[in-house]
């Protein structure tokens, strides 16, 4: 198997986000792929971090932000770790320790004022070592009429990120789903106990290491198996 | 039946009789009866403790708005504490997205909140064009039939709410005047798409195909009957005393409650804030219509039913302006390599791929049928990157946040469905008042539990 060839890293970038390696034109193997794509290998690259100037209402708000969790005794470059800017839309990414005094800095200052939590959702990239699970936060200010991605990545063994339940309630339920679909704890939420799955269900079933289920389905003479284990392009 | 000659047999004498259903002879035979009565035995509070009486309202209830379960402390008439049970109803489908193409996913989001179809696919369809960054390539009649679609439903969802709403507050002529007038809506987009419900029309760059020939005429001669209609709806309903009395002050939440539970859609503006997404944040060309945002100051069930009625007449107003609009032209974006290869017809078969098409690719171009192969099985990909597309449904703000790895399949999709954010103001919304009014404020906020749950 030969390296993934990673790309070139462009003009005014600092390090790729690379979440994985993709093998070959289909996620199947041994299914007698003569295509001869089947040796293709691919560095799997996110959007890569920003630099200044972002451009557009970017870097008003980011000043704004860094200005405000300073003035909360909380650094800038301790708090974020980078920023990402794609399709028009920013994310932060921030270092969990630090998530609490960061939102609420978004909720109470008066330029910032996202009085809106959209919830979080959790993703999960397996292959990306030490930052296996994303928690992603969607926050809307109605004042500014502005919206902004926080984005917290937590290790496998110790998928831990502290609660933000009590600076936005509205995330109460939607963090017990992310800890029912993807097992990430949230440290002091009332009461995280699974919403959607059955309280005993084991494992969590937006992992991208649990299995979607089904069985094989039998069609005069033909036997198709389940969508996850289908030849696919991936 | 007599009782005279039967023989009670009691747990003292018979090791296995179930505590729950006791069995007892008679001359036709044994005859077993489900009897409950442990009551004492469960219930028994802690030493110096107040009776505690929990009551489970659902999933299976008809006044919980599907398979929605509330558990009710109760105190007499008095819920002195309410929670909602929610997942009867997942179904799994941000998962099953992960193994489909991109335009597949239009088949399972359709299904999520089965009253807005059109809403879960245009938010899901913005997205994935967001993330192809080909927002600006969508043909206006494509975008104009989107928002269209997008206002019938949102009268449909509505005129459910109500009729729901009425039902189970007791006003069944509502119920059937709100399934009725919504049957009109269905009409026209079984016309329009070919399904009444789970259409799977809104597509990634356009929608499915276009309106039949008649179509905007058709659409043009239902607008005045819906309207007359939804009059008479409104007229059964808004200065009717004994529905104030079941709706006014009822389920109070103001503007603080709202912004701390997330709270959109109908019930944010009954609070007076007059936030829709059509307005602040305009999608699909909603800048180019004129319509009001509803709003009302009561913080209540009726000030929500309110807007929901007024809502509708705006969205006739958006309609009417759409059919004014429209042009004729294409309904794909014109990449081949996203739009999707064939036009769909009716045949003697039922639906399919056009004649003029299947000639093309089976008798004429092999590098047609090539592509329309490949672009069928294996789809187009999606480059890496996340992205949130968020469209004002009937209940509020759906969003869909999507991550591509640069694959032809979603990594990851979920949906912030309105509903969901919103049940959790139940507790507040119902805690302190009487059992009746629970079911009022749970109408009121309109969940949907197949959005709810996804």
């Amino acid at each position: 198997m030969t390296e993934p060839s990673v790309p070139a890293v462009p003009e005014g970038v600092r390090e790729l986000d690379v979440v994985g390696v993709r093998h070959g034109a289909f996620g199947g193997s041994g299914s007698g792929d003569t295509s001869g794509f089947g040796g293709l290998v691919e560095p799997i690259v996110m959007p890569a971090a920003a630099v200044r100037p972002f451009g557009g209402w970017f870097d008003e708000i980011t000043d704004e932000i860094e200005l405000s969790i300073a003035a909360r005794g909380l650094p800038a470059t301790d708090a974020i770790e980078k920023v990402v800017i794609w399709r028009d839309e920013i994310t932060y990414h921030v270092r969990r320790e630090h998530i609490v005094p960061f939102v609420t800095a978004l909720r109470d200052e008066p330029g910032l004022r996202f009085e809106m939590c959209l919830g979080v959702n959790g993703v999960h990239y397996p292959q990306e070592t030490g930052r296996e699970f994303h928690a992603v936060y969607h926050f809307l200010s109605i004042t500014h009429n502005t919206r902004v991605r926080v984005e917290v990545s937590v290790p496998d063994g110790d998928a831990r990120i502290p609660s933000i339940v009590a600076v936005y309630p509205t995330n109460d339920w939607h963090e017990r789903e992310t800890w029912d679909m993807f097992g990430i704890v949230f440290d002091g939420h009332p009461a995280l106990t699974r919403i959607l799955m059955p309280d005993d269900w084991p494992g969590h079933p937006q992992r991208k290491d649990y299995p979607l289920g089904g069985i094989p389905v039998e069609y005069k003479g033909g036997t198709i198996p389940p969508p996850d284990q289908r030849r696919s392009y991936n | 039946m007599s009782t005279e000659n039967v023989t009670y047999t009691s747990a003292e004498s018979e090791d296995d009789v179930d505590p729950y259903s006791g069995s007892y002879d008679t001359t036709e035979g044994r005859v077993y009866t489900v009897t409950g009565g442990d009551w004492d035995t469960i219930s028994a509070a802690p030493e110096g403790e107040k009776d505690r009486i929990v009551v489970n309202m659902g999933p299976q209830h008809p006044s919980t708005h599907g398979v929605l379960r509330l558990i009710l402390e109760i105190d007499g008439e008095t819920v002195t504490e309410a929670r909602c049970g929610i997942g009867y109803l997942h179904t799994g489908i941000e998962k099953n997205m992960e193994f489909r193409s991109f335009v597949q996913g239009v088949t399972y989001v359709t299904r999520m909140d089965y009253l807005t179809p059109m809403f879960n696919e245009t938010a899901y369809c913005l997205a994935v064009e967001k993330a192809l960054d080909v927002t600006d390539q969508i043909p206006e009649r494509a975008s104009i039939i989107r928002v269209m679609m997008m206002e019938l439903n949102r009268i449909a969802s509505h005129l459910v709410a109500l009729a729901t709403g009425g039902m189970e507050l007791g006003a069944l002529t509502a119920m059937e005047f709100g399934f009725r007038e919504r049957e009109l809506v269905l009409d026209i987009f079984e016309m329009v798409s070919g399904l009444r419900m789970n259409s799977a029309y809104i597509r990634p760059g356009g929608v499915a195909h276009d309106l039949p020939e008649d179509g905007a005429q058709k659409i043009r001669e239902t607008v005045p009957l819906l309207r007359k209609r939804l009059k008479d709806t409104a007229d059964l309903l808004v200065d009717n005393s004994i529905w104030m009395g079941r709706t006014a002050g009822v389920g109070y939440l103001d503007l603080t409650g709202c912004m701390a539970l997330g709270i959109t859609g109908p019930v944010l503006r009954a609070t007076g804030l007059p936030h829709d997404l059509r307005k602040s944040q305009p999608y699909c060309g909603y800048e180019n219509y004129e319509f009001d945002v509803i709003t009302k100051t009561t913080n209540d069930v009726y000030g929500r039913f309110l807007i929901r009625i007024e809502e509708m007449e705006q969205s006739l107003r958006i309609v009417e302006q759409c059919i004014d609009r429209i042009q004729p032209g294409p309904v794909m974006i014109a990449d081949k390599k996203i739009a999707w290869p064939s036009k769909l017809s009716i045949g003697s078969d039922g639906q399919g791929n056009s004649p003029e098409h299947i000639k093309e690719i089976m008798s004429e171009s092999m590098e047609a049928l090539i592509h329309h192969f490949k672009l069928v099985t294996e789809g187009f990909r999606v480059p890496a990157g996340q992205v949130y597309a968020a469209v004002e449904s009937p209940k509020g703000e759906l969003g869909c946040h999507l991550v591509s790895t640069g694959g032809t399949r979603p990594y990851r999709v979920h949906f912030r469905d309105p509903s969901f954010t919103n049940l959790q103001s139940v507790a507040v919304m119902s805690e302190g008042s009487m059992i009746s009014d629970v079911i009022a404020a749970v109408a009121s906020i309109d969940p949907v539990m197949g959005g709810v749950d996804r």
